[in-house]
């Protein structure tokens, strides 16, 4: 009989295109390099939900309220499915929140910029998710069955995220100058962040190498965000918007749009903590957390004092 | 635990789509008590009209083969084709079985 | 007053209940004390805020000056608003949050099922969808209420001072104008004072059983019928017509 509990039995079985399931044999930088980065996925969804949080009380009409809201709750359940497939491996959502709260673990730096105008809105739906659906579509061929199937559910229901945002830009791209501005202002303001969402460049990346051998990553950080840039690109000239790059250019021979440098510096400074709302995000995270310390306790006192009760039910 | 970090028990949920089928499994929630988890489980996995029925089972009640004694469980059942309607053979024209 | 104007007011109060309640709970997203709480929540706001939009573009149809739901919600003063003063209370703590939502919800259980036998039609239709909606915003509140009074000794204080400090706010849920009998005669509006002893009922023994005393009876705070609030309603609505009002020749 062979030995199942081998790094080349699992690496065969997952060039065989096989899931791995929670309880089969995975290496320990497997069980890591999972943890640490659903981890983080399930934080960025949770501290995304504060800078649209931050216009819900001032969407203009009821349907944008409507919407927005829902949009929002989209992300605290995409954010509990993916703490969710996170705990099959033996970490606790306890144990994530405390590591996001002391730092150790990340959350996307895109939520570390600031909402600012009701366009704001639209870009973050239009250019933010878009960014992260092309990253999802690719995720929910991932190795580990878990993150593979919660990445099917939340591609399923983002599927209206993207198009909200990119609704709201079309139309205030059709109304007042004001509008006009305020939707250019927020172009200008995310295109760049959202590019960096994808991570540094491939030859720069230090996680990426195991992960594509692990299947655990199915695409490199430059093909994904090329893939962003190229469908991104039509539909921002489509509504008037101008592409806050002066060098993308359409680029007949590769097939693809050239673009500019990405500002590497400013994305090494706001993962550093250094962005216009790192600690505001991460305080108002703690801040409720802690406020809701008391509501957790006293559900988990009546459970206590009535579990017999429970018991007889059962 | 520090009582700070309570985040109260795991649950996993089971909804059925659609009278006649099965259930299945769609995820886990927190909750402390069965009515909570059942509240939770409808609020976070039937947003889309996913559901008319709902199954909440702590996690903790749950048992999962062990994958190391896959060989003993699943194996054994490999060659016991004539359990399949194809291993049979039947006069030619015979119609309907 | 015209029956059409009565008809109007009275389905505008309604409309604002739901409105600014959904406004409050909304103002919880992100903010809850654990993940599924803040969905819950979420959910809540998303019911009210459907019945809001239903109830203000009905009011607009009958008023037929050509103003639309969000004309309603956006564009309307503050003094002109008919919500209760409990739906515009603060979001103190989650103690007053789900203390707000029994006592509405309660009120709201009894309202509607009375509602859906109303003469007018787009009324008690609105009323057939939402006492599906509130049975369940009911249970959500009393199993919190429940839980929290009979929890820790920290819940159980929060819990009855959020009880006591909201009391005063209750009485009006049981008021009624003129606008009312005029309506409640045409079989159209509910009469709310057979109500107050069903839901004296039904909150006694959702605190009874939540270890929790019924506040003695106090003065009962009053004005929101007339259109006059409390402090916290102007705030809400400045934050809320924001950009209508800084923008008013915007289509968003």
């Amino acid at each position: 009989m062979h030995n199942e509990h081998t790094d080349s039995h699992f690496q065969k079985r997952i060039d065989d295109g096989e899931h791995i399931e929670p309880k089969d044999y995975m290496p320990d930088g497997y069980r890591k390099h999972l943890i640490r980065q659903m981890s983080q996925h399930a934080h960025s969804e949770v501290i995304g939900m504060q800078p649209e949080g931050n216009w819900i009380t001032r969407a203009p009409s009821l349907r944008a309220k409507q919407i927005l809201l829902a949009k929002i709750q989209d992300e605290g359940g995409h954010g509990l499915y993916l703490y969710s497939a996170a705990e099959t491996l033996g970490i606790s959502r306890a144990e994530m929140i405390e590591q996001l709260h002391t730092g150790k673990a990340k959350y996307s730096n895109i939520f570390n910029y600031p909402a600012l105008n009701w366009a704001d809105i639209g870009a973050i739906g239009w250019l933010v998710d878009g960014a992260a659906i092309v990253n999802q579509v690719s995720l929910q061929r991932t190795s580990f069955g878990p993150y593979s199937r919660a990445m099917v559910r939340i591609c399923k229901e983002e599927s209206f995220h993207q198009r909200q945002g990119y609704e709201i830009m079309a139309r205030m791209m059709k109304g007042t100058k004001d509008q006009q501005a305020m939707a250019q202002d927020a172009m200008n303001r995310w295109w760049w962040p959202a590019l960096m969402m994808f991570g540094p460049h491939d030859i720069d990346s230090p996680h990426s190498g195991d992960a594509v051998k692990w299947k655990i990553k199915r695409e490199s950080n430059d093909t994904l965000r090329q893939k962003f840039i190229d469908k991104t690109v039509q539909q921002a000239e489509l509504i008037g918007l101008v592409m806050p790059d002066k060098d993308i250019k359409w680029n007949e021979s590769k097939g693809h749009y050239d673009h500019g440098k990405i500002d590497w510096d400013e994305f090494h400074r706001v993962i550093k903590g250094n962005g216009p709302c790192n600690k505001q995000r991460l305080d108002h995270h703690i801040n409720y957390f802690n406020e809701g310390a008391w509501v957790r306790d006293a559900a988990e006192a009546y459970k206590i004092k009535h579990l017999k009760e429970e018991l007889v039910i059962a | 635990m520090k009582t700070e970090d309570n985040q109260l028990d795991l649950w996993e949920v089971f909804i059925q789509s659609k009278s006649g089928l099965p259930h299945i499994h769609s995820g886990s929630v927190h909750a402390s008590d069965v009515k909570m988890a059942m509240q939770n489980a409808r609020d976070i996995y039937t947003r889309r009209g996913e559901g008319t029925s709902i199954w909440v089972v702590p996690s903790k009640a749950i048992k999962a083969s062990n994958p190391d004694d896959n060989d003993m469980l699943f194996d054994p059942s490999n060659d016991k084709i004539y359990r399949h309607p194809t291993f049979y053979i039947m006069p030619e024209g015979a119609k309907n079985i | 007053m015209t029956k059409k104007e009565e008809l109007y007011l009275y389905t505008l109060r309604l409309g604002d209940n739901a409105l600014i309640l959904s406004h409050r709970l909304s103002q919880l997203c992100s903010k809850g004390p654990i993940l599924e709480e803040d969905l819950a929540l979420t959910n809540i706001a998303l019911d009210l805020l459907g019945r809001a939009q239903a109830l203000l573009k009905y009011a607009g149809e009958i008023e037929g000056k050509n103003r639309s739901e969000d004309d309603l919600a956006y564009r309307r003063e503050e003094k002109n608003y008919y919500n209760l003063l409990l739906t515009e209370q603060p979001n103190k703590d989650f103690a007053h949050v789900i203390a707000r939502q029994l006592f509405i919800s309660t009120f709201e259980f009894f309202l509607f099922q009375e509602l859906e036998k109303s003469a007018d039609t787009t009324l008690s239709a609105i009323a057939g969808k939402t006492i599906k909606e509130v049975k369940y915003h009911l249970q959500h509140a009393s199993d919190w209420t429940i839980r929290l009074g009979d929890g820790t000794k920290e819940s159980h204080d929060r819990m009855q001072s959020a009880i006591n400090d909201l009391w005063m706010y209750t009485g009006e849920l049981f008021e009624m104008n003129g606008i009312d009998l005029d309506l409640l005669t045409q079989g159209i509006a509910v009469d709310t004072i057979p109500l107050q002893k069903k839901w004296r009922d039904c909150i006694n023994s959702v605190l009874n059983e939540a270890t929790l005393f019924v506040p003695k009876d106090t003065y009962m705070q009053t004005g929101s019928i007339n259109g006059v609030h409390s402090e916290h309603l102007g705030h809400i609505l400045a934050e809320m017509q924001y950009l209508q009002r800084a923008y008013p020749d915007a289509k968003w």
